[in-house]
């Protein structure tokens, strides 16, 4: 059989794909849909498939979640906390921080730079260094702080202010990625609008709100579900910047992940660390979905 | 209609994915396989070619610490002049933290150690998992168990079956910085024997600048160090309260007045005398090691770290301050197991009950005090008077008469269950006892869902 050079073309397309196909497959796929199959079992990780029990793990997390003082109800709550206070702070100063790079002429690239060197340094060494910007009584910040005659804050060992003392970290760090998304964004919004708006008396709060938001909707799409599932997933940085990565003080920052982690390599609870991670899914499929059903609009002008 | 084809493609891939992931579903042929496979290439086919002449290669894990990382190598060095049929690789590699983590991760894989050191406080939960396999009565016979170690090592009976033993087991006691004591005023030749002296010197050590910002503190309770110990075996047991029932089916520690008096006092420090917050500089032992508190409770392996971290420390070691007449402290060991991976293969196992029995010895005792500064396992060596009149070793020498094991379900989760209440009232002003009668509750729950599975 002859096939056509557009044929054969779209065959070496599906070849190429099929790699990475393979790739996700074996890589992704695979360990999600095992740990469905977990989720259903007792399973402590040394004896590999435990018994199937059915939905017991998740009946198990029903129960936790509703006992006083659960680590389960602070953990879903937290996160939520997290993406409430993370998305939009990161979003608002993500395009914020665009719009005055867009401004300028000079040292753009040196800005960018600055802006996006959080992003590629490994989230470990960021926590400590903010560990140590945080802490309590040498930490810079506090330093700064009484250097002003302002009292020293706890930080991180405070139950009330540690959660955002974290979120801030993770805005910062993640701040640069979001700053060159909204930077591509904005240039491609043509300049015909802008000069349309502007010869239409349009002032600038106006062209803000009537061109660039609306046009820039694809690209605030795309970034508020990428932030929102990695603030869902928050874990490296309160694993690191709580008391001895236990999510503390009092829970007050612990994460679904963290409670994954903890329970299923401190304690061992495999099976039911694995109906955590179900659950989590699930979470992050109808936010996304909703997110993606509300959110998207087609602008055209 | 490119839409429609691409769905169908992605539908049958996706379906094919799903049977490719389905088939193995029990996964517990796809996690052991590994094992087997991974022991025979790695020890299995010499012996297979030359049978039983070959050297066995075992391997030994243990956390990352350099003092025992450096007795562990000795010891290897010395067993294996002993056994030129045995190879011990020694894993050390892994930090603390991660330690639990890695061996859950790699032993289903098949590349976990034979022989392994743990917490004694992990035994029940790796014993659970089917982790840790019986020791063999005919090597480690229980009577010799009880004569020949110190009586704390009982706690490596589970259920009456001896999985565990020490090479070395340590107590607590209280550091104090001589310098700060003469500073404040204090003869550092007369720390604290009592509790009411620890109170009055802790609190004549403690400085704070203009701001109410702590320069020294007295006494930092570090509940995330050691101090959750020392409310459970020292305090309880010193204000007439025991901390659980016999059996270890109930937790005590609110069964009495005692019970909270004890833990007011340990509250006391931080919230009414204010003699320090552990969580300041750079938190436990970092505050002790960099000078900035005068007394201290921790273990004798931080000798150790003190030698070789902070060696110009000015500083002494005393038994922990007695109260109402009594003295207690908390004992407890890192201890060695076997693991099912050793078990699986006679000539590995017979190796790995060879290296055990060596580590052991009261030869490797005496070798691991002098790096470790942990006390040696066997009574006979714990009745060294020249260990009794050593100067730093001899007040955990001391304790060993006096100390309790504490037996734990659930380590970190009985660990985290008194910092959140201690946390409760510090950080957020909570009712003591509440947050007390919580912390027994959670802990009882541990208890209640352990003895049900038994």
């Amino acid at each position: 059989m002859r096939l056509t050079l557009r044929q054969r073309q779209v065959v070496w397309a599906y070849i190429f794909l099929s790699v990475s196909l393979v790739f996700f497959v074996v890589i992704r796929w695979y360990p999600t849909i095992l740990a469905f199959n977990i989720s259903f079992r007792d399973w402590n990780v040394f004896e590999a498939g435990g018994p199937w029990v059915g939905l017991q793990n998740y009946q198990e997390i029903w129960a936790d979640f509703f006992k006083p003082r659960s680590a389960v109800r602070a953990a879903f709550w937290n996160t939520v906390r997290y993406v409430v206070l993370g998305v939009p702070t990161q979003m608002a100063l993500g395009l914020g921080i665009a719009m005055l790079l867009g401004q300028i002429r000079r040292f753009v690239g040196f800005f960018r730079a600055a802006y996006f060197i959080p992003y590629v340094t490994s989230f470990v060494a960021v926590a400590f260094v903010w560990n140590w910007l945080y802490a309590p009584q040498s930490g810079l910040i506090n330093q700064i702080l009484q250097a002003f005659g302002l009292p020293p804050q706890p930080f991180t060992k405070s139950p009330n202010q540690a959660l955002p003392a974290i979120t801030a970290v993770a805005v910062w760090r993640s701040l640069g990625f979001t700053v060159i998304i909204f930077l591509a964004g904005l240039q491609q919004i043509p300049d015909i609008y802008y000069e349309a708006a502007r010869i239409d008396g349009a002032n600038r709060w106006q062209i803000f709100w009537r061109v660039t938001l609306p046009l820039l909707n694809p690209v605030i799409v795309y970034l508020s579900v990428l932030q929102t599932i990695s603030f869902l997933r928050m874990f490296d940085l309160v694993q690191n910047m709580s008391e001895q990565g236990q999510g503390g003080p009092l829970k007050s920052t612990t994460t679904v992940v963290l409670e994954v982690y903890r329970e299923g390599f401190s304690s061992y609870n495999m099976g039911y660390a694995a109906a955590l991670t179900v659950i989590l899914f699930f979470v992050i499929l109808l936010i996304t979905i909703f997110q993606l059903r509300v959110l998207s609009r087609r602008v055209e002008y | 209609m490119p839409s429609k084809r691409i769905t169908l493609l992605l539908s049958l891939l996706t379906v094919v994915a799903v049977l490719l992931a389905a088939c193995p579903a029990p996964a517990a042929p796809a996690g052991e396989a590994p094992a087997q496979t991974g022991a025979q290439t790695g020890a299995e086919q010499p012996a297979a070619e030359a049978p039983s002449e070959g050297p066995i290669e075992i391997e030994y894990w243990q956390y990352n610490f350099a003092a025992r990382v450096d007795a562990m190598n000795q010891l290897i060095e010395l067993f294996e002049a002993e056994n030129p049929d045995i190879k011990v690789i020694h894993n050390a590699d892994i930090p603390y933290d991660d330690f639990r983590d890695k061996i859950a991760a790699s032993v289903p894989a098949g590349v976990g150690p034979d022989v392994v050191t743990l917490f004694y406080g992990w035994q029940v939960a790796w014993i659970d998992a089917g982790y840790l396999v019986p020791l063999p009565e005919d090597a480690f016979p229980p009577s010799m168990v009880a004569e020949e170690f110190s009586p704390m090592v009982q706690a490596s009976f589970v259920d009456g079956t001896l999985f565990t033993l020490p090479t070395a087991v340590r107590t607590l006691a209280l550091f104090y910085n001589k310098d700060l004591m003469e500073q404040a005023g204090l003869d550092p030749e007369n720390p604290p024997k009592t509790l009411a002296e620890l109170e009055e010197q802790a609190v004549q050590c403690t400085k704070m600048d203009a701001n109410g910002n702590y320069e020294i503190m007295g006494f930092p309770v570090s509940m995330g160090g050691q101090a959750h110990h020392w409310f459970r075996e020292v305090l309880l047991r010193q204000f007439g309260q025991q901390p659980y029932s016999d059996d270890y089916r109930k937790v005590l520690w609110n069964a009495s007045d005692a019970g909270y008096a004890a833990w007011h006092e340990l509250l006391k420090f931080q919230t009414e005398l204010k003699t320090g917050d552990a969580t300041l500089f750079d938190g436990d032992p970092n505050f002790f090691l960099n000078g900035r508190a005068c007394f201290h409770i921790d273990g004798s392996f931080r000798l150790g770290t003190i030698a070789s971290q902070a060696p110009d420390l000015n500083f002494g070691v005393i038994e922990l301050p007695e109260y109402n007449g009594v003295k207690s402290t908390f004992g407890s060991y890192w201890t060695h197991g076997i693991t099912k991976k050793a078990a699986a293969d006679p000539r590995r196992m017979e190796a790995a009950v060879k290296f055990l029995q060596f580590i052991t010895s009261p030869e490797a005792g005496s070798l691991w005090v002098k790096i470790v500064g942990e006390l040696p396992a066997q009574l006979s060596a714990a009745n060294d008077p020249e260990l009794l009149a050593d100067p730093k070793l001899g007040a955990f020498a001391a304790g060993l008469p006096y100390a309790h094991a504490t037996f734990f379900v659930d380590e970190s989760k009985d660990r985290q269950a008194l910092i959140d209440a201690y946390d409760a009232v510090v950080l957020t002003g909570a009712d003591p006892d509440q947050e007390l009668d919580f912390a027994v509750q959670t802990v009882q729950e541990l208890l209640d869902e352990f003895w049900a599975s038994r």
